[in-house]
């Protein structure tokens, strides 16, 4: 029998995933494809209590983070497509401008 | 017409006089000398007026004194200060001569100053100085009092450094401010001990530094009467210049000569001989603080006599004779003859404003010479100004029927009949002094072989009316005062002690107690007119004969010359301590090191360093930033679960 435990197992992995590639990685269409990764995990955990406690409004929420996540890729991948137009790169090593000034002198 | 008035007077001509002062600083106009002096002179002249209307009747026998109350000052809990003046027969006294030979000094600076370039502000000074006094004198509560005596203090300081250009001027004022300051700590401190003493003791709201509260509830006052009265009394060694805070006097004369005939020697420097006999019913309680008082006025006496004699410049002399008369007026109260003090409070207020005025005179006609030993032979010049300044040199040296054998010799008959007679001796021996060193400085200066520069001589004229006529009433004065207080034993009735009736129980003295007196006042006249004697002798006749002497005692002269090396002392053990701490442990250590150095770099430095570890974190890269997310929130949930 499958309980709601193997669900949230699934989802807390696939969101430490995703959190450790945001971390480790560095060409930000990784780190997006792992905050998509997370945004799933997150989505899993709801449909599934939705469905365990017979409880619709999961539900709304995850297509909620659905839309939000089709938001922020459409507005994420325009900055990215912008870095790299100008900047010729997309890892987020090359975009520390706001660092700590004292570093640079 | 009211008390306040008296006061008043002279502070609208302050404040006239000031802004006229600023007028003329901020828009570089002339103001018109002649209003200036119209404004300085007349206003002191009408608060004389006042101050004269409401004296007469207390001189014609009223008892009972008058009193204004203007509003109430302060109310703390059960303390009260009511902002209130009194008039008795003390008050009338003191402020009889404040006004009196103030308003004549006043008419007298309007010559003495003429082009000065602070004119203005000369007589803003003076006339705030009256103000105060008169606050002084006239106040009916001990703070009152206390105000006019800082006051006063504010506007010596400001007077000695009129000429403030130039630095040994400046730092006399300094000098006579700080010296000043110290003794006004002492008074501080007596005033505490009062309100200590008798605020526990009432339940309603109660003027208790009013000296009518005073002196009726003296008794309570009776276990802490010694160290009140000696406290108060320091504030008095400062203020009349006693040992050991007499240092500043002397150095105050570089200040306008007016202004040492007024301040420093007729009018503030009796401040403190005035408190003690407004607090006499205090120091009554208190026969150890009476004999301090009376021993360090004899010593001060003495001692400020004996540096006079060596002094060569007109003004030191005059300086040094001040604070020995004042030694004498502390004698007088010491031994608990009050009226004896006061009395010569009144005729020295007479004869050593004249004696200064002359000098200024005298400067004024050689053209700023001070120095006595080139002067003389000018006494035919200059006659107004020699005939009176010999009166005063009479007066002073206490021949009589000049004032101030009257009442110098009250005093010294007064600490004999009192039973102190080695406070008597030593008066006596001081009175010698003082009769020679006045006659030296008048040989010095007005007999014999004329030892001026040619320059001079040639400038040498007598004074313009306002200076000689004032000059003159002075020297009248001083002449007459003295029989307010003829003894009975010379045929008088001791008048003014009478009057003031401030002694407990005065016997009358008959049979052999007045022949006795009668003996030692004709004695001390003699011993005054022998030394006088001896000096115009040495000085005019036998002028080698200083010079031998001096080279003769060469290391008590010097110690005379030196004024008994007491600046030097002071010095040494004071003023550079105290600079010492000032620059080395205050400036260097404390200003320098702890707070600039710790407290405020300290602290700008803890930041930056605390700054430089932190902003390690700030990589600017969005992967680091990420992680700390997760630290907090790991550590969020851990705070969550574990409390």
């Amino acid at each position: 029998m499958i309980s709601i435990n193997h669900y949230l197992i699934l989802a807390s992995a696939l969101f430490v995933i995703g959190f450790t590639g945001v971390i480790l990685r560095r060409n930000m269409l990784i780190i997006f494809m792992s905050i998509e990764l997370m945004l799933n995990a997150v989505n899993l955990s709801f449909v599934s209590f939705s469905r365990f406690l017979g409880n619709l409004e999961g539900q709304l929420a995850s297509f909620f983070i659905i839309v939000l996540a089709a938001a922020e890729a459409a507005v994420g991948l325009a900055i990215i497509v912008l870095v790299f137009r100008r900047r010729g790169s997309v890892q987020s090593t090359e975009l520390t401008q706001l660092r700590d000034l004292n570093d640079v002198d | 017409m009211s008390i306040s008035l008296i006061i008043l007077f002279p502070l609208v001509g302050a404040i006239l006089n000031g802004s006229l002062a600023l007028f003329q600083a901020t828009k570089k106009h002339k103001v018109p000398e002649s209003l200036v002096s119209l404004i300085g002179v007349l206003l002191p002249f009408l608060s004389f007026g006042v101050a004269l209307k409401l004296g007469i009747p207390f001189l014609q026998g009223r008892e009972e004194p008058l009193e204004q109350s203007l509003f109430s000052w302060i109310t703390a809990g059960n303390f009260h200060v009511e902002a209130a003046f009194m008039l008795d027969r003390i008050s009338v006294v003191m402020s009889l001569i404040v006004t009196g030979v103030g308003s004549l000094i006043h008419l007298y600076s309007t010559s003495y100053m003429k082009g000065e370039e602070g004119f203005a502000r000369y007589f803003t000074y003076l006339n705030l100085f009256l103000t105060f006094m008169l606050l002084l004198v006239l106040g009916d509560n001990l703070l009152l009092l206390f105000v006019g005596w800082e006051g006063v203090g504010l506007c010596s300081y400001l007077l000695i450094g009129f000429w403030f250009d130039d630095p040994a001027k400046a730092y006399a004022g300094k000098k006579a401010f700080i010296v000043n300051r110290i003794g006004d700590f002492g008074f501080l401190i007596g005033i505490f001990l009062i309100l200590s003493v008798l605020l526990p003791g009432v339940s309603s709201p109660t003027s208790i530094l009013k000296f009518s509260y005073l002196s009726e509830h003296v008794s309570l006052l009776t276990p802490m009467a010694f160290l009140i009265t000696l406290f108060l009394f320091i504030g008095a060694t400062g203020k009349s210049a006693q040992i050991p805070l007499y240092v500043w006097l002397p150095d105050a004369m570089a200040g306008p000569t007016p202004v040492s005939a007024l301040i420093h020697a007729a009018t503030m420097v009796t401040a403190g001989i005035y408190m003690v006999v407004r607090l006499h019913f205090l120091y009554d309680l208190a026969p150890q603080t009476l004999h301090i008082i009376a021993v360090v006025g004899t010593v001060t006496a003495l001692w400020a006599g004996l540096i006079a004699l060596t002094q060569n410049d007109i003004k030191k002399v005059l300086a040094y004779s001040t604070v020995s008369q004042l030694g004498y007026m502390f004698l007088g109260l010491g031994v608990g003859a009050y009226s004896a003090g006061l009395f010569h409070v009144l005729t020295h207020a007479f004869f050593k404003a004249l004696l200064f005025l002359g000098a200024g005179s005298v400067i004024h006609a050689l053209s700023g010479e001070q120095d006595i030993q080139k002067m003389g032979g000018i006494r035919k010049k200059i006659p107004i100004t020699f005939f009176t300044f010999f009166v005063a040199t009479l007066a002073i040296a206490g021949i009589p029927p000049l004032a101030g054998f009257f009442s110098k010799d009250e005093i010294l008959w007064q600490a004999f009949h009192h039973g102190h007679k080695v406070l008597w001796l030593l008066g006596f021996m001081t009175a010698g002094l003082t009769s020679f060193y006045m006659f030296r400085l008048v040989s010095l200066t007005f007999f014999g072989k004329s030892r001026l520069s040619h320059e001079a001589e040639h400038h040498l004229h007598e004074s313009p009316w306002p200076m000689s006529s004032v000059l003159i009433i002075l020297a009248i004065l001083s002449a007459v005062a003295g029989f307010l207080g003829v003894p009975h034993a010379l045929g008088g009735e001791n008048w003014i002690q009478q009057w003031l009736h401030l002694e407990a129980g005065v016997h009358e003295a008959h049979g052999e107690v007045l022949s006795l007196e009668r003996n030692l006042a004709i004695l001390s006249a003699g011993w005054a007119a022998l030394n006088g004697f001896f000096a115009m002798l040495i000085y005019l006749r036998f002028p080698a004969f200083p010079q031998k002497v001096r080279q003769s005692m060469r290391a008590l002269y010097q110690l005379l010359w030196n004024k008994f090396y007491v600046d030097e002392i002071y010095d040494w053990l004071f003023v550079r301590p105290i600079r010492w701490i000032s620059q080395v442990v205050l400036a260097r250590g404390i200003d320098q090191g702890l707070i600039d150095g710790g407290m405020v770099n300290g602290s700008s430095r803890v930041v930056s360093g605390l700054g430089g570890v932190i902003s390690v974190l700030q990589s600017g890269l969005a992967n680091s930033y990420a992680l700390y997310f997760l630290v907090g929130l790991v550590g969020f949930i851990i705070f969550l679960v574990v409390f």
